[in-house]
C-alpha cells in the first residue's frame, strides 16, 4: 500500500512539475485557465461565459460574491444592501500581524469590503433578497459584519416579505473576533428563527467550501439546502477528523454528492441549472401560500 | 473539603514546595518545640502567595483550571443542587449520548429542566462521555428537553463544560453541524426562560448549541473561545505550542468575556478553583442562578423570547461608514 502510495504521489509530482512551465507567465494566467480536475486547459472568457464550470469535466470553479449575484439575478436588477459595514478590531489582535493589516490585505485582494454582499434583486422577475458569501476574502470567514448584514438581510426580508437566498462559502468563523465571532451564529440563527416564523421561504445554497461556524448556523437551516456538484462542506475538516479517529476517510467525504446521500442538502443543482431552480422553487411556494389565503372563506360560505 | 487532595497544576508547583517544608516541619514539633514560631512565618508566606498567585493568574492558567480533572462537573453540582434529581435519557431517535446529561430539578423553590455536559472521571467514564464531546445525538436529546421545558412552562439552566463537538465521521455524517445550528434555532425562539453558565470550558458551537439563553454566566476560572487556543495558534501560528500566546490574544477568560459585554455576570469560585471545594461551588452557582431565575420566571413568554433575542441581536463590533 505505501509503495503504491508513494509511486502515486511521484507520478503526481511530475505531472505539476511537467505543467509549470505553461502557467509560468501572467498573461498566460490572464487568458488561460486550467482546470483543477482534468487539467484541460479553458479560455478564459469561455469559461466565464460557462459559469465557471469546465465544459470538459464539470468541474466547479470558485466564483466571487459578484460573479454569482451575476449569474443569479436578472441584469441590472440587483440593489446593494448595508454595503458600509466595516470590521472593527475588538480584541486589538495580534498574532504574527496584526488584524487591521490583515483586513486591509484581504480587501485589496478581494475588492470587497466584507466576506458577504447582500442585497435584494429580481430571480426570474420573481423578487428575492439574496446574500453570498465570498472565499477569497479572508476565507470568507463569519466575523461581527457577515453576522451583522445576515442578520439585517433577514429582518430585511422579513419586513418586505420575501424569499431569502444565502449562498454559503466560508472556513468557519473568524478567529480574530473571538467570542464575537461564535456569538454571530446565535445572531444568524435567532433572526432566522423570526423569518421561518413568519412563514416566509429560507433556500441555502451550499458552495465550495463550507465549513465550521457558517455550517452549523445559518448555512444548514434552509428549508431547502441546495449544494453545488463537488463542493465541501462539513462541520470540522477533514484533517482534524483523520486525526481524531486516527484513519482514513473516504474519497468523497464531505462532498455534496455524499451529504445527499446521508439525508443533509435536497438536492445537488450544476450552477448552470441554479437560477431557474431558483424561480421555479420561489414560484411553487408562493403559490402555495396564495392558495392557503384563499383557503378560510371557504367553510364560511358553507356554514351559512 | 469534600474531595481527596487535590492535584497541583504547573504554576501552583511553588505553593507545593512551601506546603510541603510546613508539613516537614510539624512532623518535629514534639522534639523541637521552639520550631512553632518558624510555623507560623512559614504558614503566614503560604496565605500571601496563594493569594497574590490566585490574583494574577495569565489566560493560560484559568485554562488549566477550566481542565482540571478534579473540575466538578454537570452531574456534581446537580447531586449538590438537588440530591433527588431525576435524570431523563434518550433522543428517542436512537441514541442517548452520555456526554449530554439532562433532568429535572429542584433549585431553591424553583423547579426546572437541567441539561449540561459531561466529561467523565474515570477513565471508563470519560470514554464513555467520549472526554466531554457530544455526538449530535446528544445535542438533539437537549433539544427534546428544552421543547419539553417550553411545553410545561419549566425554565432551563444549562451547565456548558466542554471542549467541542465531536469532531468524528459518524458524527459528521448524522450532521454535527444541523444539530448545532438547529439547537440555536430553537433555543432562539423558546418562550421559557433560559439560563446559561459555563463551568468549565465553553469550546466553540459545540457550546454555544446549549449556551443561548436570557443570562450567560461564567465561573471565574472558566473560559469561553471560538476554537481552541491549540486550534487557534497550530492555524495563525502554524506551531501548536502557541497555544499560550493564541489564549491570551483570543481573550478567553471571565473576566475579559464579561468586559467585551458578551455575558452577564462572573461566579466566583473557592480560591484555587472550584475543585478545592465543591460545595461552595455548588452553593455560589445555586445563588446566581436563583437570583436569575426570581427576576425572568415573572416575566410573560413573549417578553422572554424578546429578551433573549435582543441580547444576541445586540453582540458584534463593526463600524458603519456614512458614505
Amino acid at each position: 500500500m505505501d509503495l503504491k502510495e508513494w509511486f502515486a504521489s511521484r507520478k503526481k509530482q511530475k505531472e505539476i512539475e511537467a505543467v509549470k512551465p505553461l502557467a509560468a507567465s501572467e498573461d498566460i494566467c490572464l487568458l488561460w485557465k486550467q482546470c483543477f480536475q482534468c487539467r484541460e486547459l479553458l479560455y478564459t472568457n469561455a469559461l466565464r461565459e460557462n459559469f465557471n464550470v469546465c465544459p470538459k469535466c464539470q468541474y466547479h470553479f470558485r466564483i466571487g460574491a459578484m460573479d454569482r449575484i451575476e449569474q443569479l439575478f436578472d441584469e441590472g436588477s440587483f440593489h446593494e444592501l448595508d454595503a458600509n459595514l466595516e470590521s472593527a478590531d475588538p480584541l486589538k489582535f495580534f498574532d504574527t500581524d496584526s488584524y487591521v493589516k490583515r483586513q486591509k490585505e484581504a480587501s485589496r485582494k478581494s475588492g470587497l469590503r466584507e466576506a458577504i454582499v447582500t442585497g435584494e434583486g429580481e430571480i426570474e422577475g420573481e423578487k428575492a433578497c439574496l446574500g453570498v458569501m465570498d472565499f477569497g476574502h479572508f476565507g470568507g470567514s463569519m466575523g461581527s459584519v457577515v453576522g451583522e448584514k445576515v442578520a439585517r438581510l433577514t429582518e430585511y426580508a422579513t419586513e418586505k416579505r420575501l424569499p431569502l437566498i444565502l449562498v454559503s462559502s466560508s472556513g468557519g468563523a473568524r478567529m480574530q473576533e473571538g467570542i464575537f465571532s461564535l456569538m454571530q451564529l446565535a445572531k444568524t440563527s435567532s433572526a432566522l428563527k423570526s423569518f421561518s416564523d413568519a412563514g416566509l421561504l429560507y433556500i441555502s445554497i451550499l458552495s465550495e467550501p463550507t465549513y465550521g461556524g457558517v455550517t452549523a448556523s445559518f448555512a444548514m437551516l434552509g428549508d431547502i439546502n441546495i449544494a453545488e456538484p463537488g463542493a465541501r462542506i462539513g462541520f470540522a475538516g477533514r484533517r482534524v477528523i483523520e486525526q481524531t479517529i486516527r484513519q482514513k476517510l473516504p474519497a468523497d467525504f464531505q462532498t455534496a454528492e455524499y451529504l445527499l446521500k446521508h439525508g443533509q442538502v435536497d438536492m445537488v443543482v450544476e450552477r448552470g441549472k441554479l437560477k431557474s431552480k431558483l424561480a421555479f422553487l420561489i414560484k411553487f411556494h408562493s403559490h402555495s401560500n396564495a392558495k392557503a389565503q384563499k383557503a378560510p372563506p371557504r367553510p364560511k360560505a358553507a356554514t351559512r | 473539603m469534600t474531595e481527596k487532595k487535590t492535584i497541583p497544576l504547573e504554576f501552583e508547583k511553588p505553593l507545593e514546595v512551601l506546603a510541603q517544608q510546613i508539613e516537614a516541619l510539624e512532623k518535629q514539633i514534639i522534639e523541637h518545640p521552639e520550631l512553632e514560631g518558624d510555623i507560623d512565618h512559614l504558614k503566614k508566606q503560604y496565605e500571601n502567595l496563594r493569594r497574590s498567585l490566585y490574583s494574577n493568574l495569565s489566560a493560560s492558567d484559568h485554562l488549566a483550571i477550566a481542565r482540571h480533572a478534579q473540575r466538578p462537573y454537570t452531574r456534581d453540582y446537580f447531586d449538590r443542587w438537588d440530591p433527588n434529581w431525576v435524570e431523563l435519557h434518550g433522543d428517542r431517535k436512537g441514541m442517548d449520548d452520555a456526554a449530554m446529561v439532562t433532568g429535572l430539578i429542584d433549585i431553591g423553590d424553583f423547579k426546572i429542566i437541567g441539561v449540561g455536559t459531561q466529561k467523565g472521571r474515570s477513565l471508563r467514564d470519560k470514554q464513555q462521555c467520549n472526554f466531554g464531546m457530544p455526538q449530535p445525538e446528544g445535542y438533539r436529546k437537549a433539544l427534546r428537553l428544552f421543547k419539553h421545558a417550553e411545553k410545561f412552562g419549566l425554565p432551563v439552566v444549562t451547565l456548558i463544560d466542554t471542549p467541542g463537538a465531536y469532531p468524528g465521521m459518524a458524527a459528521e455524517e448524522h450532521n454535527q453541524a444541523e444539530a448545532i445550528a438547529f439547537n440555536l434555532f430553537e433555543l432562539a425562539g423558546l418562550k421559557v426562560p433560559v439560563i446559561a453558565v459555563v463551568t468549565g470550558e465553553g469550546g466553540s458551537g459545540g457550546a454555544l448549541a446549549i449556551g443561548v439563553a436570557n443570562r450567560v454566566m461564567m465561573l471565574e476560572h472558566s473560559v469561553y473561545s471560538v476554537i481552541s487556543p491549540e486550534g487557534c495558534a497550530s492555524i495563525l501560528w502554524r506551531s501548536a505550542d502557541k497555544d499560550k500566546d493564541a489564549a491570551r490574544a483570543m481573550k478567553i477568560t471571565a473576566k475579559e468575556i464579561l468586559d467585551l459585554g458578551v455575558i452577564d455576570e462572573v461566579i466566583s469560585e473557592p480560591l484555587g478553583g472550584a475543585h478545592h471545594d465543591y460545595d461552595v461551588a455548588a452553593a455560589n452557582l445555586k445563588k446566581a442562578i436563583i437570583k436569575q431565575l426570581e427576576k425572568l420566571v415573572p416575566m410573560a413568554g413573549d417578553e422572554v423570547r424578546a429578551d433573549r433575542q435582543k441580547k444576541f441581536r445586540d453582540i458584534g463590533a463593526f463600524h458603519e461608514a456614512t458614505a
